[in-house]
């Protein structure tokens, strides 16, 4: 990442790029979910949601307010098991293991899935150590060069620049989207496979939006992303993949970017894309 | 007022007796607060005064106060063994509350399940904090002096004093923890770290500011309290503790002790060990809002 041999390939239509050969080797499934319900006490929030997430593309949940779309990112690395009236029934897969297994340890799995949350949340330490973190509570701050590691993260989460010449500086001393820079450079520091990105745009100004986005684009040369948004031209622009869901947690469509906003197979997708509903 | 004849939009309504209202109440709520301000100022006035006489008057040194334990002779006395006693005190109060208090808190806040017992255990806590001090001072009297059979030494005031405080710096640890916004725990969570790495590394870090103005607050508290030391008999006014195995009197102690002598002389010297204390109290008020001010903007 450090050398930007991508010019000319950077995706900043998703759309385009999906017929080239690169997009069209068969997709290899990361995460998958099988007849996925999720219950706040009585309340479903998710219904019945099959999906398959494929491996190092952008894939994009969108969907109106209240529809479960970030219940759904939060179920994939396992943190609904911090709000204790969640309950998850059915199935959850990462790479065939079902994530929900007695012997699974969600602290594992959030080493395997990072995340990326609306507000960002730097940590009250320094930007280094933000950074760091990650590979330091891992333990693989013996293994790694860790200056080395956060120069890396820095640099794929386009930050390093604006800091390099800081980085002791408090990370909460940074502009918001700076902030939501150095939350994503925490993310992939410890190298995870997945990154899911809970409307990471959201709370930002346009000009840090579009850093983002880029950045998300580049990010799919290693990662798997997989982004909720309720912004649908970001969903056009950034993902490979669409998934809409309705309100009452149910998936109502997934498929290309391409089809889903241009010829969707669902009415109600239809309505909620041209702002007839939502 | 209105005895133009040209009518207004707002003729009729008439406003005066409700404006002279909002003038009233308010200069009623003033007054309310400035009593507290004029109290003090009174009662500081006051304790100059007696501390300007015992000065003058009765020629109390500065440097003999600070450097002469209590004595019989009221021309001997001075105030050093209770200040040594007093600052041991604190530190050992500090170190018996901090890690109980601290801990508790975090168990309360961080991994205790909302059920009847942690309500319970709340609600008792809420009630410990308002038990007189003295109920501190017979327990450890009961539980310590003669129960254990320390006698009446300085570990057993510390043990007074740290039962009496814990309450107050469990509640403030618990608000400060409260304030760490979840966010930062999530992002912690999310970035594969355990519970306990998550509260070692981010949320203490972050709550321990308001833990620390909490804790000196609650000292600021212990220091100037005199009625459990008295029960567990800290009247051993004429010597210097050398540890906390001995026997001692402290800054309040020693106070009351004096102001309880006929002596115009001792009562002076009261005077002038109330200024002493008042300043210690004021210096640690004064760490504990500095700390709140520097780290507040952080979270």
């Amino acid at each position: 990442m450090a050398t930007n041999t991508n010019d000319d390939t950077i995706i900043t239509t998703g759309v385009q790029q999906i017929n080239t050969n690169e997009r069209n080797r068969p997709d290899e499934t990361v995460v998958e979910a099988s007849d996925l319900d999720v219950y706040y006490g009585h309340d479903r929030a998710i219904d019945d949601v099959s999906i398959e997430i494929p491996e190092k593309k952008v894939t994009a949940i969108i969907g109106p307010s209240g529809c479960g779309k970030s219940t759904f990112l939060r179920c994939i690395n396992r943190m609904n098991d911090q709000i204790d009236v969640a309950r998850v029934e059915g199935d959850l897969y990462f790479h065939g293991k079902n994530v929900y297994d007695d012997d699974v340890d969600p602290v594992a799995l959030r080493r395997k899935i990072g995340m990326v949350f609306q507000k960002p949340n730097p940590f009250p330490k320094s930007i280094y150590d933000n950074v760091a973190y990650g590979l330091r509570v891992q333990g693989k701050d013996d293994e790694v060069d860790l200056d080395e590691a956060v120069e890396r993260a820095l640099r794929g989460a386009a930050l390093w620049d604006e800091v390099n010449a800081k980085l002791d500086a408090s990370g909460l001393d940074l502009s918001g989207g700076q902030q939501q820079r150095l939350c994503i450079a925490r993310a992939i520091a410890p190298d995870p496979e997945v990154i899911l990105m809970d409307e990471p745009a959201s709370a930002l100004d346009p000009i840090a939006t579009s850093k983002i986005e880029d950045l998300i684009a580049d990010l799919t040369q290693d990662y798997t992303v997989v982004i909720v948004t309720h912004n649908m031209q970001q969903a056009a622009r950034l993902s490979d993949k669409t998934a809409v869901f309705l309100t009452g947690g149910e998936l109502v469509e997934f498929d290309d970017t391409t089809k889903i906003f241009e010829n969707p197979n669902d009415q109600r997708v239809e309505d909620y894309i041209t702002g007839k509903f939502g | 007022m209105s005895t133009q004849t040209d009518d207004t939009p707002f003729t009729g309504i008439d406003l005066d007796w409700e404006h002279r209202k909002n003038r009233i109440f308010l200069g009623i709520i003033v007054a309310a607060s400035m009593f507290g301000v004029v109290m003090l100022a009174l009662l500081l006035l006051d304790v100059a005064t007696d501390f300007y006489r015992g000065q003058t008057e009765f020629g109390i040194s500065l440097v003999d106060f600070f450097t002469r334990d209590g004595s019989r002779r009221e021309e001997l006395a001075g105030f050093r063994g209770a200040i040594v006693a007093s600052i041991m005190l604190m530190l050992f109060t500090a170190i018996l509350a901090f890690f109980v208090g601290v801990g508790s808190a975090i168990y309360l806040e961080e991994y205790a399940p909302d059920n009847r017992i942690t309500r319970l255990i709340e609600a008792n806590l809420a009630n410990l904090a308002g038990v007189p001090s003295i109920v501190y001072g017979l327990l450890a009297l009961a539980a310590f002096v003669n129960g254990v059979g320390m006698g009446p030494i300085l570990l057993a005031g510390a043990i007074a004093l740290a039962l009496l405080v814990m309450p107050i710096i469990i509640v403030s640890t618990q608000e400060a923890l409260r304030a760490v916004p979840d966010g930062m725990r999530n992002g912690s969570y999310a970035t594969g770290a355990t519970k306990w790495q998550t509260i070692r590394q981010v949320v203490l870090p972050a709550a321990m500011p308001g833990i620390m103005t909490g804790t000196i607050l609650a000292l600021a508290r212990a220091i100037g309290e005199t009625a459990p030391l008295i029960m567990v008999g800290a009247l051993f006014t004429n010597r210097i503790a050398l540890g906390p195995f001995d026997r001692f009197s402290a800054m309040p102690t020693q106070i009351y002790n004096w102001a309880a002598e006929p002596s115009q002389h001792f009562i002076h010297l009261a005077a002038t060990g109330i200024v002493v204390l008042l300043t210690f109290m004021f210096v640690m008020n004064g760490i504990a809002i500095y700390l709140r001010n520097k780290y507040e903007r952080d979270l």
